[in-house]
C-alpha cells in the first residue's frame, strides 16, 4: 500500500473531481487496485478524489449516476480482480462519465501478482489521458540511491516509489544514476574502485560496463536522447571539463575548453544543445552550448548558485537547483521568457528529473532531518512525498515511458 | 452489456521477478570498455518469467571496497578554508614530507582525495573537491613528485570526515587526504 501524503497547497487549482470505487475482488487480492489508481491520480495534482468508501462496484454495473452526480464527482472508475484457473489475475476496469452518464471505455488486463500494481498504473495512465488529454506516467520507472549505515544502493522503482529492486549494493557512494532513453540501462558514477568511475548498467540482466575510468575523476553521466552518446565530466586533462564518449565505451571527446569548473551536462530533448553547469564566471550557474561544441552562452542570470540542470520533454522548462537566502530550492524557468519561480518551501533540494510527460518533477529534498524523495508538479501547489523504508533516500531519475 | 476491450498482451506483462543474484565479487580494475558479466544473471529469460525482460532487475552486490596498503605515519590531511582551494602555510610541511617519501621510491604511487562540506549539490561538489586535490598535486609538482606517481581524485560531498552540519564539523569536512595505494 502506498505511504505517501499529498499535500496541496495554493488556490484556484482546478481538480477534476473523480470518484475510484473499491474494485470487486480486490479485497481477496495481494493489490489493493483502486487505491494504487486513486493514488496516482491525486499525487499527478490533476485529480481532486471524491470518497468513494464502502463502496464496490464493478465493470459490468450500470452506476448510479444522480447520486454520484450528488456527490460532486465528475467521474467514475469501476473494476474488478479475479484470480485465473493459472494463479494470474485478471483485472479489468471501466471509466464512466457521471456527469453524462457515458461510458468513456474500460480495458483488461491478465497479470502476475507481481505486475498487479503495473497493471494499476497501466490503469491511472489511461484515466489521466482520457480526462487531461496527455499521455500518463504512471507505468513508468524511477532510479534512486538509498544509504543506510555504510552501504549504499541504486533502487529501480514504480513512480510512485514502491515495489523497489535493488539494481546494486556497494560499501562505496553511488551517485548521479541517468536512465538510457530506452529505459534498459542506468549509467551512474560509483566509488567502488575508490575514485568517481562512471558505469552503464543493464537492469535486467545486471551486466555492468565501465565506460570511463580515466586518470583523476570520472562523472555526471547523461544519455544523447538517442543513446548513443554520454556526455559526461572528466578530469583527465586537469580540471573538471565536459567530454562526450560513445555509449559503448571507447575515446572521449572534449566539449568544453574552460579553466573553470564545467560539470552536470544535459541533452535537450533534440539532442542538439547541452546545458550544464559552470563557474566560469566565478559562481556557478547554467548554461548551454551546442553538442557538437561551440560558444557557450549563459541561461541563468538570477541568484549566485544555480546547478542541476534538468530540460523538460518538450524542451521548453529548465529545471533546476537555485540557492536563495542560504536555502537551496526547486526553481523552473520557462525558457522562452526566462521566468522562473522558486516551487519549494524546503532549503535542502537536490536533484530535479522531469517526469517523462512533462507534467512532474521528482527531486530530493530533507524531511524533519531526513533525505527524502518528493514529487511536484511544475507549479508547486500539489507535492508527494514518496514513501522510504531503506534510510536515507536521493537521487531520483525519473525513466522513460516504457514499451506498451 | 457492452463488451470490453481487451488490450492484454502477455509479453508486456511478463515482467522479471526481481529475484537477487548476489555476487560475491564484482571486479572493478578492468580498463574502460570491458563488460562486467553478473555471473548467472541474464540467463534465465524464458518459462521462468526472471532476467532480461523489460521490468525485470537483477541485482549486484559489491561485497567489500577494496583494502588500503600501510600508510607512513606522518599527517595526511590538508585542511582548507570555505570555497577554498588555496593550501594554506601551516600544511606545507604535510605536502613537504610527503613529497619526500614519494620520491624517495620511484614504485609508489599515491591519491590525493578531494572533499568538501555538505553545502550544495553533489556534482557540483565534486568538481570543488577535485579542485583542492589538484592543488596539492600541483604543490608536490613543485617539489619534484612525477606526474606519473601522483593521481588527483575527488569524493565531493559523499564522505565526510565528521557527521553534523555546524562550522566545526564543515572545517573537517574541506579536506584533501593523501591516500597510498
Amino acid at each position: 500500500m502506498a505511504q505517501f501524503r499529498v499535500e496541496v497547497s495554493g488556490v484556484g487549482l482546478t481538480q477534476l473531481p473523480i470518484a475510484v470505487a473499491a474494485f470487486r475482488g480486490e479485497d481477496r487480492a495481494p493489490q489493493k487496485i483502486a487505491a494504487i489508481v486513486q493514488a496516482d491520480l491525486e499525487r499527478s495534482g490533476q485529480f481532486r478524489v471524491v470518497n468513494s468508501a464502502g463502496i464496490a462496484l464493478d465493470e459490468l454495473t450500470k452506476p448510479d449516476v444522480a447520486m454520484w452526480r450528488q456527490k460532486n464527482a465528475d467521474s467514475l472508475v469501476t473494476g474488478s480482480v479475479t484470480r485465473l484457473a493459472d494463479g494470474r489475475y485478471d483485472v479489468r476496469f471501466r471509466l464512466w462519465d457521471v456527469v453524462r452518464g457515458q461510458d468513456l471505455g474500460g480495458q483488461s488486463y491478465a497479470v502476475t501478482q507481481a505486475d498487479l500494481r503495473l497493471a494499476a498504473h497501466r490503469i491511472a495512465d489511461f484515466i489521466y489521458e482520457k480526462l487531461t488529454g496527455d499521455k500518463g506516467a504512471f507505468s513508468t520507472r524511477i532510479a534512486y540511491v538509498t544509504k543506510a549505515a555504510q552501504r549504499y544502493q541504486l533502487w529501480v522503482s514504480d513512480a510512485d516509489g514502491e515495489n523497489a529492486q535493488s539494481a546494486l549494493a556497494s560499501p562505496e557512494p553511488i551517485i548521479s544514476p541517468a536512465w538510457s532513453p530506452n529505459g534498459s540501462q542506468l549509467a551512474y558514477v560509483s566509488f567502488e574502485s575508490r575514485k568517481p568511475v562512471v558505469y552503464t548498467h543493464d537492469v535486467a540482466s545486471g551486466k555492468r560496463r565501465l565506460i570511463a575510468n580515466f586518470r583523476g575523476s570520472n562523472s555526471a553521466p547523461a544519455w544523447s536522447p538517442d543513446g548513443r552518446t554520454l556526455a559526461l565530466t572528466l578530469s583527465r586533462d586537469g580540471g573538471s571539463q565536459l567530454y562526450v564518449i560513445d555509449a559503448g565505451g571507447g575515446e572521449p571527446r572534449r566539449l568544453t575548453q574552460s579553466s573553470s569548473i564545467d560539470t552536470e551536462p544535459v541533452y535537450t530533448p533534440d539532442g542538439k544543445t547541452i546545458y550544464f553547469v559552470s563557474d566560469r564566471g566565478g559562481a556557478p550557474q547554467i548554461y548551454k552550448v551546442p553538442s557538437s561544441g561551440g560558444n557557450a552562452e549563459r541561461v541563468t542570470f538570477t541568484g549566485g548558485y544555480n546547478i542541476s540542470p534538468a530540460i523538460s520533454t518538450d524542451g521548453r522548462r529548465l529545471a533546476y537547483i537555485s540557492r536563495v537566502n542560504g536555502a537551496f530550492k526547486l526553481h523552473v524557468m520557462e525558457l522562452a521568457s526566462g521566468v522562473a519561480n522558486a516551487i519549494t518551501d524546503s532549503s535542502e533540494d537536490e536533484s530535479p528529473s522531469f517526469a517523462p510527460n512533462g507534467r512532474l518533477l521528482i527531486y530530493a529534498s530533507q524531511v524533519q532531518g531526513r533525505e527524502a524523495l518528493m514529487t511536484t508538479t511544475l507549479d508547486g501547489k500539489v507535492k508527494a512525498r514518496l514513501s522510504s523504508e531503506n534510510g536515507d533516500i536521493r537521487e531520483p531519475d525519473w525513466g522513460p515511458f516504457q514499451k506498451q | 452489456m457492452r463488451r470490453l476491450l481487451l488490450v492484454v498482451s502477455a509479453t508486456v506483462f511478463v515482467v522479471g521477478c526481481g529475484s537477487t543474484v548476489p555476487l560475491d565479487d564484482v571486479p572493478v580494475e578492468d580498463k574502460a570498455g570491458t563488460a562486467l558479466s553478473a555471473q548467472g544473471a541474464g540467463a534465465g529469460a524464458g518459462g521462468s518469467g526472471r532476467g532480461v525482460d523489460n521490468g525485470g532487475v537483477t541485482s549486484v552486490d559489491i561485497a567489500k571496497s577494496p583494502d588500503q596498503p600501510a600508510i607512513p605515519a606522518q599527517p595526511r590531511l590538508v585542511y582548507f578554508d570555505y570555497d577554498s582551494f588555496v593550501i594554506k602555510p601551516e600544511f606545507q610541511a604535510v605536502i613537504e614530507a610527503h613529497a619526500r617519501f614519494i620520491t624517495a621510491d620511484k614504485t609508489r604511487k599515491v591519491f590525493i582525495e578531494g572533499h568538501t562540506d555538505h553545502s550544495g549539490g553533489r556534482e557540483y561538489n565534486l568538481a570543488l573537491g577535485q579542485k583542492r586535490a589538484e592543488a596539492v598535486r600541483s604543490a608536490m609538482g613543485l617539489l619534484g613528485v612525477s606526474d606519473s606517481q601522483i593521481e588527483a581524485v575527488s569524493f565531493g560531498k559523499e564522505k565526510p570526515a565528521v557527521q553534523g552540519l555546524d562550522e566545526a564539523a564543515m572545517a573537517r569536512n574541506r579536506r584533501a587526504e593523501i591516500s597510498y595505494r
